[in-house]
């Protein structure tokens, strides 16, 4: 075992709470990420302080997901919500810079909740050199 | 009050070496704020682990970034390992060490380089890539591919290095290291490169903890935090201290990066002192079941992998936060407030790799 | 102050050669144990479709009625797991890198 991982289950409502904690303490945000199981989405909020690691966990549905922003505290996790809400359609409710669905540029939106690519006719194949 | 104007930066741009997009309101020649914007090289590679299994994604988790290829397979191959309680071989650890550092020294030379470019030292830039020439010539004579290495596999490693092409890499390591003096001699000393890097884009310390930066950008604003502290490959063995330097200018983040090099060289040097002769790889059976975050210190910075397995050979979620996704805020905090002249620099010395904030 | 600290480079570059290969009139200097272009000695080969099935890209496809092999040339990234894979050792990827081509064709053996 590399090194010891402690993950905590919170709640979406005590998410500013804990995590004014960890400002408190001097955690430093490590990463904001988002994992889809089933009909489900998995949140973790990592933080580190001198390579501890601590994480925060909470679930949400898959359709409708709300979360309350922390960039009123961390700043800098205005790029991890703006990639949530447009990869996976979290609505994250006061962030400090929100790009509105225009953070990342895909061909159809929230690309990571839905169940199936849409069809590709493969391009015909080029007889010989030309 | 002056006129503000909204100047586009990039994604075509000359001292870029990856397109990102910065929207910067400017005001008579000085930037009030500036609006990143990504995605323009994304390509999704997080979906692949639905098609592709968990042996063949290292292929994939490889070809994330040219520059920092080999320390994402590493990664990858490391939180698969953690999940399955697969212990590795000690001299698969230690290659995997001695090919991590020579990744970071091609890539700091690479961006010594472009950093020459950024300030308009167009020789010093083709001096510190021909030196980088003479390291991925290293790479390629014991991994057989200049930048995708394809030697890193879940279990060890691919290839070896014998004791013959290991004394012949350390001798080229000394000629290169005395190249490499000349150069850092000139980024340290030099009067008209101080005056370029010196006072510019200054992050203090509680700044850079607080936006969240990582890296030589962290560790030049006077934090010692480096992953290779959390002692994963081979570094438990190894004597390392992190290099830290308090100017939180863009001196600092260079000076920080010139001495980076020379730890690198000192790190291959007491690893291949060290290296146990032994198995390169073990036998991997069954599928990874279970959830990992992956920690390792790539040129740029902590880079962080969310490996979660269900017990089927694709993955459920493969996650990779990398070091210049971090290092987006403090980059915007700096932009604000400084000349035009000195957004090129700014951009370049966070070290940006927009290919791996994007994915 | 310390002006103009690349004049010891500048003067050492003065007289010495170009480190540039002036390709492609002077050859290639190929590294032994590069990874570049699969090679197949179609003799030995038993058609067990064990590197097809290996392969990550999709590259390769082999016809066992038919005993013939083909690869995509450009779907290669010659990462060499084929080669680790094939039971009679008769994939190897040689130094050079192949010639660019214009078209997507299959090369068949």
């Amino acid at each position: 075992m590399i090194e010891e991982q402690t993950i905590i289950a919170v709640m979406p409502e005590t998410l500013v709470a804990e995590t004014r904690k960890m400002k408190e303490q001097g955690y430093r945000l490590v990463q904001i990420c988002v994992t889809r199981l089933g009909e489900e989405l998995q949140l973790d909020y990592t933080f580190d302080l001198n390579r501890k690691f601590v994480n925060f966990r909470f679930l949400q549905p898959k359709n409708g997901a709300r979360v309350p922003s922390i960039s009123s505290l961390y700043w800098c996790a205005f790029t991890y919500e703006n990639e949530i809400s447009d990869l996976f359609g979290v609505q994250v409710d006061g962030n400090a810079l929100d790009f509105k669905g225009t953070f990342y540029k895909t061909a159809m939106k929230h690309p990571f909740i839905q169940d199936a690519a849409p069809a590709v006719v493969p391009a015909p194949a080029k007889a010989g050199g030309q | 009050m002056g006129n503000r104007t909204i100047i586009p930066f990039g994604p075509q741009h000359p001292v870029l070496p990856e397109p990102i997009h910065i929207d910067l309101v400017v005001e008579d020649e000085k930037v009030v704020e500036a609006v990143p914007s990504i995605g323009f090289i994304h390509r999704g590679l997080e979906k692949l682990t639905e098609k592709k299994d968990f042996i063949e994604y290292v292929y994939v988790a490889e070809r994330i970034c040219g520059i920092c290829s080999f320390i994402h397979g590493q990664t990858y191959c490391q939180g698969i390992e953690e999940i399955m309680k697969i212990e590795i071989p000690s001299r698969a650890k230690y290659l995997r060490t001695i090919w991590g550092e020579l990744s970071r020294i091609h890539s700091h030379l690479l961006w010594l380089g472009l950093m020459a470019d950024a300030f308009g030292f167009e020789s010093l830039f083709m001096h510190s890539w021909r030196v980088r020439e003479e390291v991925l010539n290293l790479i390629e004579a014991t991994t057989g591919g200049r930048v995708i290495f394809g030697s890193c596999k879940v279990g060890g490693t691919r290839r070896d290095i014998p004791p013959e092409q290991m004394t012949w890499l350390l001798a080229e390591l000394t000629k290169i290291e005395k190249e490499m003096r000349l150069i850092v001699d000139i980024f340290l000393n030099d009067n008209s490169v101080k005056h370029r890097l010196c006072g510019v884009g200054v992050i203090s310390k509680d700044d850079a903890i607080a936006l969240g930066a990582v890296g030589p950008t962290l560790r030049a604003s006077g934090v010692a935090d480096d992953m290779r502290l959390l002692k994963y490959a081979a570094f438990g063995e190894l004597n390392f201290q992190p290099i830290v330097r308090n100017e939180g200018d863009s001196y600092g983040r260079c000076a920080v990066r010139c001495e980076e090099l020379f730890q690198s060289v000192d790190l291959i040097r007491q690893a291949a002192a060290k290296m146990p002769a032994g198995e390169i790889a073990v036998k991997v059976t069954g599928n990874p079941d279970g959830e990992f975050f992956s920690r390792v210190e790539q040129p740029r910075g902590e880079v962080v992998y969310y490996i979660k397995g269900n017990g089927t050979k694709n993955l459920t979620r493969f996650r990779a936060r990398t070091p210049t996704f971090a290092n987006v805020p403090p980059l915007v905090k700096m932009l604000a407030g400084c000349e035009l002249a000195d957004v090129p620099v700014l951009v370049l010395t966070i070290d940006p790799c927009i290919s791996c904030t994007e994915r | 102050m310390a002006f103009f600290q690349m004049k010891k480079m500048i003067l050492a570059w003065t007289f010495r050669t170009p480190v540039t290969t002036k390709y492609p009139f002077q050859p290639r200097k190929i590294c032994p144990g590069s990874r570049g272009r699969l090679d197949i000695k179609i003799t030995d080969c038993i058609f067990c479709t064990l590197c097809a099935k290996r392969c990550p890209t999709q590259a390769l496809e082999v016809d066992r009625e038919n005993k013939k092999w083909h690869i995509d040339r450009l779907r290669c990234i010659s990462c060499g797991y084929c080669v680790e894979v094939c039971p009679k050792k008769c994939l190897s990827l040689t130094g050079d890198h192949g010639i660019p081509t214009v078209t997507k064709d299959v090369e068949t053996f």
